[in-house]
């Protein structure tokens, strides 16, 4: 099996919007390595011929009748906004410079 | 029923509010006096409503006098993990993250609760987005044991076993990802259920492992465990995953306590090497009690049981990376701008946010499901994972062609102490050895105190599982063992618990 480099771990934590500290990468490079080894196991379940299993139940599609409910006034949804601005969500810049 | 209000069950204390010999407003204060004496040293409430419990109770009070006829546990006073929201009252899932979060909205879960008239004391402790076995991982510090302050009262859990052991309220919620749940109830001495997947609905948690998490009922008898569960089941649109049926029969089950004529399965591969001789005695002793009641018990194999840990921990971190994908710093929770970076762009401040409101377990945990399902690695990994599932779910629909219930032990060993496995993830993961196949499979299970070890005498738990919407046969032999149990004991377990400064509380 592979085992994660460090760059690995900073390329995964830059996927998961996670800025790690130097420190923190040093850290996590040894736990996953010992996490990852222990749940490699899987690999070694008599799973050939297995079909996946993504939910204990089977899953049906969920419909409702097409009717106003009453839902969070917009007071409400920006209740908890770091910041708003004229009754909407304010947001940092999307774009990068380059 | 006990005068001390704070040591009846959920039932007698329902009892005398119907029978109007007390009101909710002196149950609810005896549980706020409590708190307020032993909850410093205890910490397992995050955020105490005193005033909104009071409110409750003085309405219920004013309807009971109207001569309004109102649902069993109207007044009863109740806990709820920070994991489910509450309108006006802050949830923050033991993250920083989350810190002084209003939701704008109740968890079906609450809405249950509030309907059923049942004051809410304030919420519970719990490790960060409920990863952990421990409460070590809420970032806001652990909940400590009330058998061994030293000691974790489980996970992720913790904050409602402490309470229910400590009699700062006599009935609290949980949510059981991987046993989160019942490892606490086994290691406190008291009583909790993962209802079948579905049973009760997730609208309004906070999600972990969508396809794993189940909320469920946390008290000290398995009658008032069941008196819970009946309150917070049942079908709602809202959640998709919702089983649309009644709740079972579970209250029933629970007061008959009959296990004469079942057929009880113990599992081979969960009870042998690295469980504790302590628990492991506790356990063969209550299987016996339950012979002695007229179950039959034979020994049942579910060979790839010893794969699901390994499973769970590529599922649930798979999961628990997309869920977490929300706390993004633009609509709700902290937003943490990056240092040394003028106008920094959204990405950037998404990801020094992450970094600054989560804690080091939820990490390992976001970027180990980042790999899992990254693409190259995936079928190693997650799709492996996905086909033991399948397995395990075989291995227990095998079983139950023969037994009507399974039993193991809940958790390897009793408590820990504070600081043991928390440089060492695995060993923390492995508490949850025997919990796991039921979530994975989406059965029911529970645990029951099943006496406590003689090497620390500290409190072990048996767990009881059961084929998917047959949770009724969990109260069935739940009770019947906590009859037997009692019987033998003439005491409750949580009687041989240490008095935490109770000598402090008013008027006591």
């Amino acid at each position: 099996m592979s085992s994660l480099s460090r760059e690995d771990v900073a390329h995964l934590a830059g996927l998961a919007r996670i800025d790690l500290s130097d420190a923190e990468l040093d850290k996590m490079v040894g736990e996953l390595a010992v996490i990852l080894e222990s749940v490699a196991k899987v690999q070694q379940a008599p799973i050939a011929d297995v079909a996946p299993m993504s939910h204990p139940m089977p899953l049906t599609n969920v419909t409702r009748p097409d009717v106003v409910r009453p839902g969070l006034t917009p007071d409400e949804a920006l209740s908890g906004a770091p910041e708003q601005e004229l009754g909407r969500f304010a947001v940092p810049r999307i774009l990068d410079e380059d | 029923m006990n005068t001390d209000l704070t040591r009846a069950s959920a039932a007698e204390l329902a009892d005398a509010l119907a029978s109007k010999s007390i009101s909710s407003v002196e149950v609810t204060q005896a549980h706020l006096d409590r708190i307020a004496a032993v909850d410093g040293q205890v910490h397992a409430y995050l955020h105490v409503d005193a005033e909104g419990a009071l409110a409750t109770a003085r309405a219920i009070d004013e309807r009971r006098a109207a001569g309004e006829s109102l649902p069993t546990l109207a007044g009863v006073p109740i806990a709820v993990k920070d994991v489910m929201t509450t309108k006006g009252l802050p949830t923050t899932c033991g993250s920083r993250m989350l810190e002084g979060w209003i939701p704008p909205y109740d968890a079906t879960v609450v809405r249950h609760i509030k309907a059923a008239g049942m004051p809410i004391l304030g919420k519970t402790n719990m490790d960060e987005f409920a990863m952990g076995s421990s409460t070590e991982h809420s970032a806001y510090g652990p909940s400590r044991n009330p058998w061994d302050l030293e000691r974790i009262p489980g996970g992720s859990g913790g904050g409602s076993s402490a309470v229910i052991a400590s009699f700062q309220a006599p009935l609290a919620t949980g949510t059981d990802t991987g046993g989160s749940i019942r490892q606490p109830a086994a290691v406190t001495g008291t009583v909790g259920t993962k209802p079948t997947y579905g049973g009760v609905s997730r609208y309004g948690l906070v999600a972990l492992a969508s396809s794993l998490d189940q909320a469920g009922p946390c008290a000290r008898t398995v009658l008032d465990t069941a008196l819970l569960h009946e309150v917070m089941g049942g079908h709602d649109p809202l959640d998709s995953t919702s089983i649309d049926a009644p709740v079972p029969p579970v209250v029933e089950a629970a007061r008959r306590a009959d296990v004469a004529g079942m057929r009880i399965g113990v599992v081979k591969e969960l009870g042998g090497e690295g469980y504790q001789p302590g628990v492991r005695a506790r356990f063969d002793e209550a299987v016996a009690l339950l012979v002695e009641r007229g179950a039959e018990v034979v020994e049942v194999s579910c060979p790839n049981f010893d794969y699901a840990l390994a499973a769970y921990y590529l599922i649930l971190p798979s999961e628990a990376s997309s869920n977490l994908a929300k706390f993004d710093a633009m609509r709700y929770g902290m937003r943490v701008l990056p240092e040394g970076i003028d106008a920094p762009t959204a990405e950037q401040v998404m990801a020094a946010t992450r970094d600054a409101g989560f804690g080091d377990e939820v990490k390992r945990r976001i970027i180990l499901g980042t790999y899992a399902l990254s693409s190259g690695y995936y079928d190693a990994y997650y799709g492996s994972a996905q086909k033991v599932r399948t397995l395990i779910a075989q291995d227990f629909a095998r079983a139950y062609e023969k037994v009507d219930v399974l039993v193991s032990p809940t958790a390897p060993t009793t408590a820990f102490k504070l600081g043991d496995k928390l440089d060492d993830p695995m060993a923390m993961y492995l508490n949850d050895i025997a919990t796991i196949p039921a979530n994975l499979a989406g059965v029911p299970g529970m645990s029951v105190p099943s006496g406590v070890a003689d090497e620390d005498g500290l409190p072990t738990g048996i767990q009881i599982l059961a084929p998917a919407t047959k949770d009724e046969r969990l109260y069935s032999v739940g009770a019947a063992l906590e009859q037997a149990l009692l019987e033998r004991w003439g005491a409750p377990i949580l009687s041989r618990a240490p008095e935490l400064g109770a000598d402090l509380v008013k008027g006591a």
